[in-house]
């Protein structure tokens, strides 16, 4: 498909809503506004759960918080809707950024449980809060008013709630298309590559979060004015697992799934609460949650991809233009060859009684290609880790370019100029090789979430997509940049995290074992490319097993062997140390 | 606050938390076996105390179509895997398991209830009439999914506790229910009046803990339950089946929820969704107890009876919020305090 084309299928969507309140009887306009409702609520736990991996329970709460602040500021207060909008946004929002703060250094299930502890909590408030009305709830809510129109008819409404849809749609779309929204898509897979780039991926997770909340704001104003009364009911833990429900069906690392997903279980509970009494007279309110879960674990075991992606497997695919010929991105500014770039000095890791790097010293200088190797367990895998921080030293000093970064947190090395892979690859599989490289260029551009969903930085965008395919070019991978990552062949997909790599202009590039799976013809490719990467002042800093990978590539080599260093020299050197050849091969019997 | 009121309010949360200490016990077992963190097992004391009472009113209780429902379903899944596996052979076997078995559990009940037997036999009944739901919702629910992630795991988990909830409501209706008290004898210790009740809770608390430590150490099924929480491979390359050690699990940890159930009953009333603050607040127990160890977890569960007794004094309608809340710090000890590895992650 080409972008003409999509722009006409949007055109012809947007129409049909337009064109809707005309030709539908009122319930369904009413059904069309809670589908549109539901759908904001949905959409931004699809941000938050499908493309930012964190599972939460809670979002139901944050709808309410906002519906019973629009409620009390109208309500209660006299105030107009539009007060009871910007008290809502701000009070969601606030809540949100507090408990984000407190709870997203959780990992896995427990961030998720954290979320339904919080949601059950705030929902209790609700009914026990005595300004509130309790458990009977708020009514006589005052309708939307736009200058002298009061938006009192479902009809009337219906054009407010989905412009509001269509515009969060196109804000979401540009977002994550955007270098913030990138670093969301990253997140799902562990925060170690997404540190790796220079992202803190704390700050991220807490913008996601925030969203997610501000999309549950809005849904929550809307609601409160559209029924005119709020009570706690709505709110609960159940409407917590629906959202949920609805992001997931829909496709929960789309944003158009949100809405999809809202309107299949809108509608589908409007169905099940028509049918339902025909089977089981007098039980059908019972049944309805009954179906409901069954068809949701139902869901989960079978089709988790949900409906959104399943469908678009059916599309022809997106034509996308390669990127043009842009101004360049600034470059760091390399140090002369030859200078001191690492000082590692007596640095010292310790795993309990193991001493996993005891007292290992050596520098890097600029320019150069260093091999670390040493036999299994001589720990290479920690000292690589106290480099780029992803563990900290015991004791010792790391410095980098003069400064010490021993304390650093990861995405503060990574943005002074190191650069790493990883044995284990780490990509993301479902995003083009093009967007995996730009992961890269995060910490060299600047555009911020705003500038980024409303499209105001498209020159920074333009150069740093130019410069991803600058080096997807210089790696070899040119020809398909809009190619799935996870379908590359391993041996490209290393390949594919050095182009990444690169796209952060390091000053250093670490390499984890990049040797390590491939054949014998990608290791000389690979091998090549390193010495080209050389040829263009870049150091490197590479783990190996493979000897004659090794030795035929790199300048100088540091064995390591039971944590401690065992000899530094040139490849001819070591190959001939009596001490490697029995740390390697055993003594000489 | 006198001291009077103070050590009135220490004896409650101390009763409740034994309470909440068998469920979170059950809680630990399930998740370590299977990775499952089973939501519904709140909902399944709370079905225990709906069944004693239905019994007491020489109702069949509801809990006996729901097994009947769950039984067919269990035992048609489990023919038609066999099948696509061409093991037909195991289906008989498959069939007594799933069906037959759940079906006789139903008719023992149904039988003796016609003899208006005594309230220890009732509460046999109950108990045994709870027992395979768990293992059969387990068959239907999480083994297709045995391998997903924690996180998975746990979505579905919450879905299965509503519809649970609204299956409590089909079977047992709305009313709430308080059976009659198990004893009517009071003590005094040091001057405080304490229930024959709450003596009772603690006891069989003690009992059914110290229990479940001599099946795990001293029988064989027991080691081969904690070999498999330990590790699922290499328990299944020393032969044991990861799939039988969860139904040992989810049995043993239903007729704790169940003894759970049939000793609250008594003292609070029970609807049919109680089960869910109850679950969930022997659930945070269980995290204090890194949802790894038990004497963490009966620990953790009597610090939440012990909080939710204050402060219920101090402000009975917020002391969910207030039990709620205390699960966030708890949730960031434990999460600082445990080594997260990144496989475990779904991209």
């Amino acid at each position: 498909m080409t972008p003409q084309q999509i722009r006409l299928i949007i055109a012809a969507a947007i129409a049909c809503l337009v064109a809707a309140p005309f030709v539908l009887n009122p319930f369904s306009i009413t059904l069309l506004n809670y589908i549109g409702i539901y759908a904001l609520a949905a959409i931004g736990l699809a941000l938050l759960t499908g493309v930012g991996g964190i599972v939460s329970f809670g979002q139901a709460a944050f709808v309410g918080v906002a519906a019973y602040a629009t409620a009390w500021v109208t309500a209660l207060n006299g105030y107009s809707p539009w007060l009871g909008l910007v008290l809502a946004v701000i009070l969601t929002c606030s809540i949100a950024a507090i408990l984000g703060f407190v709870t997203l250094r959780l990992q896995g299930h427990f961030l998720s449980l954290s979320t339904v502890a919080w949601g059950l909590a705030i929902a209790f408030l609700f009914g026990n809060i005595d300004g509130l009305g309790q458990h009977n709830g708020i009514s006589g809510i005052p309708p939307i008013s736009i200058g002298p129109v009061a938006l009192v008819e479902s009809r009337q409404i219906y054009f407010l709630i989905w412009a509001i849809v269509a515009a969060v749609l196109l804000v979401c779309y540009n977002l994550l298309d955007s270098r913030i929204g990138r670093a969301m898509r990253a997140l799902r897979g562990g925060n170690t590559l997404v540190e790796s780039l220079g992202i803190s991926a704390f700050q991220i997770k807490l913008v996601t979060f925030v969203i997610a909340a501000f999309l549950g704001a809005l849904s929550g104003w809307l609601y409160a004015h559209l029924g005119r009364f709020v009570s706690p009911g709505p709110f609960e833990a159940g409407m917590g697992i629906e959202y949920l429900m609805m992001a997931m069906v829909g496709g929960a690392g789309s944003i158009l799934g949100g809405v999809v997903g809202a309107a299949i279980v809108t509608l589908l509970k409007n169905s099940v609460q028509d049918y339902l009494p025909l089977i089981a007279k007098g039980a059908s309110g019972q049944l309805e949650i009954v179906a409901f879960s069954a068809l949701f674990i139902l869901f989960l075991q079978r089709a988790r991809q949900g409906i959104v992606p399943f469908l678009a497997g059916f599309l022809p695919d997106l034509k996308l233009s390669r990127p043009q010929p842009a101004a360049p991105l600034p470059r760091r500014e390399q140090p002369p060859p030859g200078t001191l770039l690492l000082k590692v000095s007596e640095a010292q890791r310790r795993f309990g009684g193991l001493v996993a790097v005891n007292n290992v010293s050596f520098d890097v200088k600029s320019g150069e290609i260093l091999g670390l190797i040493g036999p299994n367990g001589a720990g290479k895998t920690t000292m690589f880790n106290l480099l780029t921080g992803a563990l900290r030293a015991n004791s010792g000093e790391i410095a980098f370019a003069g400064r010490s970064i021993t304390r650093d947190q990861q995405f503060h090395i990574a943005r002074a100029g190191i650069s790493r892979t990883f044995q284990h690859v780490k990509l993301r599989p479902r995003m083009t090789l093009l967007d995996n490289v730009l992961l890269g260029t995060y910490s060299r551009t600047s555009t911020g979430l705003l500038a980024g969903a409303l499209r105001l930085n498209q020159a920074e965008e333009a150069s740093a997509r130019y410069e991803a395919l600058q080096q997807l070019e210089r790696v070899g991978l040119g020809d398909k940049p809009f190619e799935l990552a996870g379908n590359l062949p391993l041996g490209n997909q290393r390949v594919l995290e050095i182009a990444r790599a690169l796209a952060a202009d390091p000053t250093l590039l670490v390499l984890d074992e990049p040797a390590a799976g491939l054949r014998r013809q990608e290791k000389l490719r690979l091998a090549e490319l390193l010495r080209s990467l050389r040829a263009d002042h870049l150091t490197i800093l590479l783990v190996e097993h493979d000897m004659e990978f090794v030795m035929s590539l790199v300048d100088r080599i540091v064995v390591l062997d039971f944590g401690s260093k065992l000899c530094e020299g040139e490849p001819a050197a070591i190959r001939s140390d009596a001490r490697v050849q029995e740390a390697y091969l055993g003594g000489v019997a | 606050m006198t001291a009077d009121i103070a050590a009135i309010l220490a004896i409650d949360g101390i009763a409740t938390g034994a309470v909440y200490a068998l469920v979170a016990i059950g809680t630990v077992l399930i998740f370590t076996v299977t990775r499952v963190i089973f939501i519904p097992f709140g909902d399944i004391a709370a079905f225990t105390a709906l069944t004693l009472a239905a019994l007491d009113a020489k109702q069949l209780p509801g809990t006996a179509g729901l097994v009947v429902v769950l039984a067919c379903m269990a035992c048609v899944m489990e023919v038609a895997s066999l099948a696509r596996a061409r093991e037909l052979r195991a289906v008989p076997k498959a069939v007594l398991g799933y069906l037959v078995l759940p079906l006789i559990v139903v008719g023992i009940v149904w039988l003796t209830m016609r003899f208006n037997p005594p309230m220890p036999v009732r509460i046999v009944l109950a108990l045994l009439l709870i027992m395979p739901i768990s293992p059969l919702l387990d068959r239907i629910v999480f083994r297709p999914i045995a391998d997903a992630s924690v996180l998975l795991l746990l979505t579905v988990s919450v879905a299965l506790h509503f519809a649970l909830v609204g299956l409590g409501l089909l079977f047992f209706g709305p009313e709430g229910v308080r059976t009659e008290p198990l004893t009517s004898m009071a003590i005094e210790i040091a001057g405080v009046h304490v229930s024959g009740q709450t003596v009772l809770i603690l006891t069989a608390a003690l009992v059914f803990s110290g229990l479940l430590f001599l099946f795990f150490d001293f029988t064989l099924i027991g080691k081969a339950l904690r070999a498999t929480a330990l590790n699922r491979t290499g328990a299944r390359l020393m032969g044991i089946r990861p799939a039988r050690a969860g139904t040992v699990a989810y049995l043993l940890g239903s007729l704790m929820a169940g003894v759970s159930g049939i000793l609250i009953a008594p003292v609070n009333t029970i609807f049919y969704d109680s089960g869910f603050l109850l679950g969930l607040k022997a659930f945070v127990g269980a995290i204090v107890g890194g949802m790894a160890s038990y004497p963490g977890a009966a620990l953790g569960a009597f610090g939440v009876g012990i909080i939710e007794s204050f402060a219920s004094f101090q402000s009975s309608t917020l002391k969910d919020v207030i039990v709620f809340s205390l699960l966030i710090p708890i949730l960031l000890w434990r999460s600082l305090a445990s080594q997260h590895s990144e496989e475990e992650v779904e991209e």
